[in-house]
């Protein structure tokens, strides 16, 4: 057994040496305490819902959610809206198709199957609305940014009046942890901006978290399928090497009598 | 091969057997006379297996629903991570397999440094072992590009560019790599073909390596040639498969932890945001297992030199089995190498620390002197202590104690019986 405390020793060293170097140049993040956090981490299914709708009233006039569909927000492990529910947030936006039997394209109702309807025609369109920069798409946000959600999480809330000394371009803000304090996108945050339906006080905490859980979901949206089955395959492992342990011991004892 | 002929006992089996000897190979590799003292660092072959097989068989999945196209790949990709049946789980598997992968073939390669195996009869396994893991290098490279992410497109910018460094034909080359004038579609179409053929060259080196093995048989953790099959002998079935086993399965717990709990803590955050030709990340960094090769091409100002310098690093290492000129395997009786094996080991993970932070300041310092020590440790520290190095005993063999008796067999024993396994 010695051999085994030495090969985890080795891999904790390195890894360890991993996650340091990652670790350089960051700046202390706020931190919230996030329910989908650890080995039994859920979302917290009200919270969803409530990001779902910050996202929805304040985030998606600039940024677009790609990857996501109306029926994902139906779907078990995320915001779990009525069938009913999502429809009727699906028919609420205007989907382009066709083209029809005359040739044409056409708008419709969004149903179920559509994608999340992009707030600019392309790119480009996207650059002009907003001084050439780019609002990225937001459905893997959370794990293309190094700090993850606690990083959105703090940018959301991070605008502050630029030190002295730092000026600003007009259309560029100051970001406290934003990578090189200047951001492009204004403080969309106040207090009581939008009205939760579920009666919760929509203080700029409360959004930065909610709309944050919800991008958590959006990047993985099987995160509890993960965790759980996560935790069975483990425990099933270590029953496994326990009874593999007890025959090993067992079978090499036939031989160990003669050495 | 086997010492003892084998003959089926029905039939059908012999009148099979005479024409094609499956059963005689099948009897040779379960009876295989192995070292009984091997320690559980000889369990990392086994491991490294089933990381091949597992990264084919999850790869060959993702390959069904991935679509090879500048425009579409990242999109399959989140395609299998949204849509796919168990797409996340069969991609975290893969992804992660990678870097469990390279866990893996470093502890291996380690560990025969530390015995001795790569020494003679021992030479072509070592050598096969060695392609091997130049053709793993290449093909995790490969992979790496194909999510189209940013670290994808600007990792295989960087590392073609490698190649502009060849005097008179490096652009050349460049532009034939990409098939192009930039890292584009006919880059990750190459790719992808490239990253589906080099496992299955990797499976037919495994069977080499392993049939390489077999002739000599292992080595072992007191480095002496053994008789075979003797006392000091066990047949692989089922001694050494039940004792695989295990290792494997503690192995997979570890494999597990990051699948299901970390699965993007080994790979970049830039990698989610795709491929943009006109946005340069801040830090191009390779994965991690690349790490220390990629401080030793900086470390070099000069371009060429610089590929020269890593290519050789690598290469340096076909070359071991004559650059160690001792006669003694095992570092257990090499009091000298011992201390030298451990420096290495640390030149190692500094490299691999260094190749991680900017090229610059203190870094690049200490990546210079680290990259000169790992040198300087195959070319003259190795050849030299062949001659200078007074050994220890070594016994005759595993059971037997050392004729006419030694004052370090106890330690010897104590280090390396069976029961400390």
């Amino acid at each position: 057994m010695k051999n085994f405390f030495r090969i985890s020793f080795l891999i904790a060293i390195f890894f360890g040496f991993q996650f340091n170097s990652n670790a350089a140049e960051k700046v202390e993040y706020l931190k919230t305490d996030w329910s989908f956090k650890g080995p039994f981490g859920k979302f917290d299914r009200a919270a969803l819902q409530r990001g779902y709708q910050v996202y929805q009233e304040v985030c998606s006039s600039c940024h677009s959610m790609k990857y996501l569909s109306y029926r994902n927000l139906v779907e078990e492990g995320g915001p779990e809206f009525s069938v009913e529910q999502a429809k009727a947030i699906a028919a609420s936006f205007e989907v382009k198709d066709g083209p029809n039997a005359d040739g044409e394209m056409f708008m419709r109702p969004g149903r179920l199957s559509d994608k999340f309807v992009m707030p600019y025609e392309n790119e480009k369109a996207a650059q002009a609305a907003n001084g050439g920069a780019y609002p990225p798409d937001m459905t893997v946000l959370v794990k293309a940014r190094g700090g993850g959600v606690d990083y959105i999480y703090s940018l959301l809330q991070g605008y502050e009046d630029p030190p002295a000394g730092v000026t600003l371009d007009d259309g560029v803000y100051y970001n406290k942890y934003m990578y090189g304090n200047k951001i492009k996108m204004s403080n969309q945050l106040s207090d009581g901006l939008v009205e939760y339906s579920d009666g919760t006080n929509a203080s700029v905490e409360q959004m930065a978290k909610d709309v944050t859980t919800f991008l958590m979901w959006t990047a993985e949206p099987h995160l509890e399928t993960r965790h759980k089955m996560g935790f069975k395959a483990i425990v099933y492992l270590i029953i496994l090497t326990v009874l593999v342990y007890f025959s090993m011991k067992r079978i090499w004892s036939r031989i160990e009598t003669k050495v | 091969m086997s010492e003892h002929e084998y003959t089926p006992k029905s039939k059908v089996g012999k009148w099979f057997n005479d024409r094609l000897p499956l059963l005689t190979l099948a009897n040779h590799l379960t009876d295989y006379p192995t070292p009984k003292n091997l320690n559980y660092w000889w369990t990392f072959g086994g491991i490294l297996t089933f990381c091949l097989i597992t990264q084919i068989v999850t790869g060959l999945v993702l390959a069904m629903h991935y679509i090879a196209h500048a425009d579409m790949a990242f999109q399959s990709v989140e395609h299998i991570m949204r849509d796919v049946n168990y797409g996340w789980l069969i991609r975290y598997i893969h992804a992660n397999g990678a870097s469990m992968f390279f866990l893996a073939v470093y502890i291996h390669i380690f560990r025969s440094l530390f015995y001795g195996s790569y020494k003679s009869p021992r030479e072509v396994i070592w050598i096969i072992g060695i392609i091997i893991y130049l053709l793993m290098m290449a093909a995790a490279f490969l992979g790496y590009v194909l999510p189209w992410g940013q670290m994808s497109f600007w990792g295989a910018t960087v590392i073609t560019n490698l190649f502009s460094a060849i005097p008179l034909v490096g652009e050349g080359i460049v532009t034939w790599l990409w098939g192009g004038y930039s890292v584009d579609n006919p880059t990750l179409t190459r790719f992808f073909t490239l990253h589906y053929l080099i496992p299955f060259l990797i499976l037919g080196l495994v069977v080499l390596h392993i049939w390489a093995l077999h002739v000599p048989g292992n080595n072992n953790p007191i480095g002496i040639d053994i008789k075979k099959p003797s006392k000091d002998t066990v047949p692989f079935h089922p001694y050494i498969v039940i004792k695989d086993g295990f290792a494997l399965l503690m192995f997979m717990i570890v494999f597990a932890f990051f699948v299901f709990y970390t699965p993007n803590i080994l790979g970049h955050a830039d990698n989610y945001i795709e491929a943009n030709p006109l946005v340069t990340p801040a830090h191009i960094v390779p994965e991690w297992y690349l790490l220390p090769f990629y401080a030793i091409l900086r470390s070099v100002p000069d371009k060429l030199l610089g590929v020269i310098a890593m290519l050789s690093a690598i290469l340096i290492l076909a070359a071991l089995p004559w650059l160690d000129t001792s006669k003694i395997r095992s570092a257990v009786f090499r009091p000298l190498y011992k201390q030298f094996y451990w420096i290495l080991v640390a030149d190692v993970l500094i490299l691999g620390y260094v190749g991680a932070m900017p090229a610059e300041g203190l870094y690049l310092l200490i990546a210079r002197i680290a990259t000169a020590y790992y040198f300087l440790h195959f070319l003259v520290v190795l050849p030299v202590l062949g001659f200078k190095e007074r050994t220890t005993p070594v016994p005759l063999s595993i059971t037997e104690p050392i004729l006419g008796g030694s004052p370090n067999l106890a330690t010897v024993k104590k280090k390396d019986s069976f029961k400390d396994q």
